[in-house]
């Protein structure tokens, strides 16, 4: 290979400099970015400084409330409700993983071997979402209705001891129980998580299986070692989508939970419409925020996807 | 535990279908041990095809698959003792260069990979590259990746399938050295597959010219080219001036062959189709056999030479030598390539030429076939 060398790099090429548009032309990119930076602007940013306005004032419903940097709301608020973070952080990533348990053959049976169902599946992933996600959640309540098929076949098949045992379930019932809010969220952000996912494995040139299987890699290894790996951006981006807004839910928890079930999507909705405790509610908004935003943050370095995407 | 024909590749009667269209017709193919082989044809000519079913990527319709004395019909692609240089190198993009070619390594479960991979990647110039990821390098750098992931499991067979496709000219001309040099230095069985003949030509010991799912012929390049048997070998691999003729006697070893009014010789040994007196041959030279000479100086021809009269329609001067195509009653393009040593100033579009060559030149076709077959102009159909 002594006397193989690679061509040398064309030179530099002089094209003519571009000139800047003048004039007029020259804000068009501005004129364009302008009706989403107000939609941002009135529906984002102004409710985050008023929502931290709020979150950091003092009084009573009656007397009116005001700014009085009280961040002491922020301690109490944590100190009170822990439990429900908690909570939500455990069903959120239960959730989460089954998703991911559920959805990635899902994804990878659309990707690789669907065929000319294909599009048919699709449609079927995506179908739920012409229904409510109201009434979708109240079919669940038929489902899991206590004495009603689905807890009766659990039973038979001892199903329940084990869920009873783990916590899940409390006797016969399944509703008002964890299983049921993890259940109802695992389903209702299904979509979520499938659809990044068969996106980044139908991206993944065929050819690539086939060089690894060339390469004395067995179909499981393949996947393992290569499929897997090239799906990470796919992994990271459902489990996001699935993990975030399930970590905020809070009409699962309310139709198939109980008071033992509360997450933190409940108090606060609990906080701003029914005790009307407006500082404390914008407080645990806040948290919930700043701690969904630690955990993401951690969880993307971990995962190490900056250079796949 | 090399003996001398574990390398070799026996395909018998295999074939591949795809619903009504057969991809492959049965075929009988050996690759001796060592050699390097190429598999030349058009798209859609069954080259890849039968490839993939040497590296167990596609399952043969019928037949059987023989690497040496091993039948690896039934086998996948994970079991067999051969690895493949992809189009394209379907290089792993999210591992760096050592990992893509420590890959087969490690699946084996060898565990002390390094220097082997070093070895590897100095060979192939590439030591500095090791931590890179694919799409860092140039296109020339991820094909000799392509070729070390594959070499470095010392496979029994090398498959290619148009390695060299992606890169341009000149770059392509020096790999194909590069990969006759690393061919020649492990001694490993290639199968090359290709659609550029300069290619097969310049790096294979044989060829194998496949046409619509069969094997046209099988030979040397030199052989494929000074004695192709059918037009579309005569036509694919250079270019070929046919003419149609008619058996008019016979003398010694030659045939006699009306063409127009005049008369050409051919070898009889050079011919492969039958030659009853009357019958129908196709005759055919290389451009490069033929020299012009201007009307008026016809005198000067020696004796015994084949000789053809025309007018040139055009000319193109490429430097080294002259392209001129020649009208003529027996044919109505003739591809002439003369040398640039004394060029005749009277050889201009337009003037009246003789045509003649050796008639150790010419070689007879059977002329029941497409004259045209594997012409550039039936290509593009």
């Amino acid at each position: 290979m002594a006397t193989l060398t690679e061509a040398p790099p064309p030179l530099s090429p002089t094209a003519p400099e571009k000139k800047p548009p003048r004039g007029r032309g020259r804000l068009v990119p501005y004129w364009l970015l302008l009706p989403g930076i107000l939609w941002l602007l009135v529906f984002f940013a102004l409710p985050m400084i008023y929502q931290a306005s709020t979150s950091v004032q003092t009084g009573s419903l009656e007397e009116g409330y005001k700014v009085t940097w009280h961040f002491a709301t922020y301690w109490d608020a944590l100190s009170e409700y822990y439990p429900q973070f908690l909570r939500s952080v455990l069903y959120a990533g239960s959730a989460t993983i089954l998703c991911l348990i559920l959805g990635y053959p899902l994804a990878y049976l659309i990707a690789f071997r669907a065929g000319r169902w294909r599009n048919l599946i699709m449609i079927l992933v995506i179908a739920p979402f012409f229904t409510s996600f109201l009434i979708r959640t109240l079919a669940w309540k038929t489902i899991l209705a206590d004495g009603g098929p689905v807890v009766g076949a659990l039973n038979t098949l001892h199903v329940l001891d084990v869920t009873s045992w783990l916590g899940m379930t409390s006797g016969d019932r399944v509703l008002a129980t964890p299983l049921a809010v993890v259940c109802g969220l695992t389903y209702n952000f299904l979509p979520f998580m499938v659809l990044p996912l068969y996106t980044s494995l139908e991206r993944i040139d065929g050819r690539l299986h086939e060089a690894a299987g060339d390469l004395y890699a067995k179909p499981i290894t393949t996947f393992r070692k290569v499929t897997f790996p090239l799906s990470m951006p796919g992994v990271v981006s459902g489990t996001l989508l699935t993990f975030i807004p399930a970590a905020g839910d809070y009409v699962n928890a309310d139709l198939l939970g109980s008071t033992d079930t509360r997450m933190v999507g409940n108090v606060i909705q609990t906080q701003f419409l029914r005790i009307l405790d407006y500082p404390t509610a914008a407080a645990l908004s806040f948290i919930l925020m700043a701690a969904i935003l630690v955990m993401v943050t951690l969880y993307i370095r971990r995962s190490g996807t900056e250079d796949l995407v | 535990m090399t003996n001398e024909t574990s390398g070799d590749v026996r395909l018998s009667g295999i074939s591949k279908i795809y619903g009504s269209f057969t991809a492959v017709h049965p075929l009988d193919l050996t690759v001796p041990q060592g050699s390097f082989f190429a598999l030349l044809g058009a798209s859609g000519c069954g080259k890849t095809t039968t490839l993939r079913m040497i590296a167990g990527l596609e399952e043969p319709s019928s037949g059987t698959v023989h690497l040496g004395e091993q039948d690896v019909t039934a086998l996948p692609p994970y079991k067999r003792p051969v690895n493949t240089v992809f189009q394209s190198y379907a290089l792993f993009p999210h591992l760096d260069i050592f990992e893509n070619v420590a890959f087969g390594l490690r699946r084996r479960g060898i565990k002390s990979v390094k220097k082997q991979v070093d070895d590897m990647l100095d060979l192939v110039q590439l030591g500095e590259q090791a931590r890179k990821k694919p799409h860092q390098l140039s296109g020339g750098q991820q094909q000799r990746v392509a070729v070390a992931r594959a070499l470095i499991n010392h496979p029994k067979v090398l498959l290619l399938d148009e390695p060299l496709g992606a890169l341009d000219l000149k770059l392509r001309r020096q790999m194909q050295l590069e990969l006759k040099r690393i061919q020649t230095e492990v001694g490993i069985t290639f199968v090359h597959v290709t659609h550029d003949q300069e290619e097969a030509m310049t790096m294979a010991d044989t060829v194998a010219v496949m046409n619509a799912g069969r094997v046209e012929q099988l030979g040397s390049p030199t052989d494929l080219y000074e004695n192709p048997r059918t037009t579309f070998v005569a036509n694919f691999l250079g270019t070929s001036n046919l003419i149609e003729a008619e058996v008019d006697s016979r003398s010694g070893d030659d045939i006699v062959l009306k063409a127009g009014g005049g008369k050409l010789v051919l070898p009889e040994a050079r011919c492969s189709a039958a030659t009853a007196t009357g019958g129908k041959v196709l005759v055919g030279v290389r451009p490069e056999k033929i020299s012009l000479t201007p009307a008026d100086d016809a005198g000067e021809i020696p004796e015994g030479r084949n000789r053809i009269t025309g007018r040139i329609a055009d000319s193109s001067f490429i430097g080294v030598s002259t392209q001129y195509v020649v009208d003529s009653p027996v044919c109505p393009e003739f591809e002439v390539y003369a040398q640039n040593i004394d060029r005749d100033a009277r050889l201009v579009p337009g003037a009246e030429v003789v045509l003649h060559w050796n008639p150790a030149h010419t070689f007879g076709l059977d002329s029941s076939q497409d004259i045209d077959a594997g012409t550039e102009e039936e290509a593009a159909v």
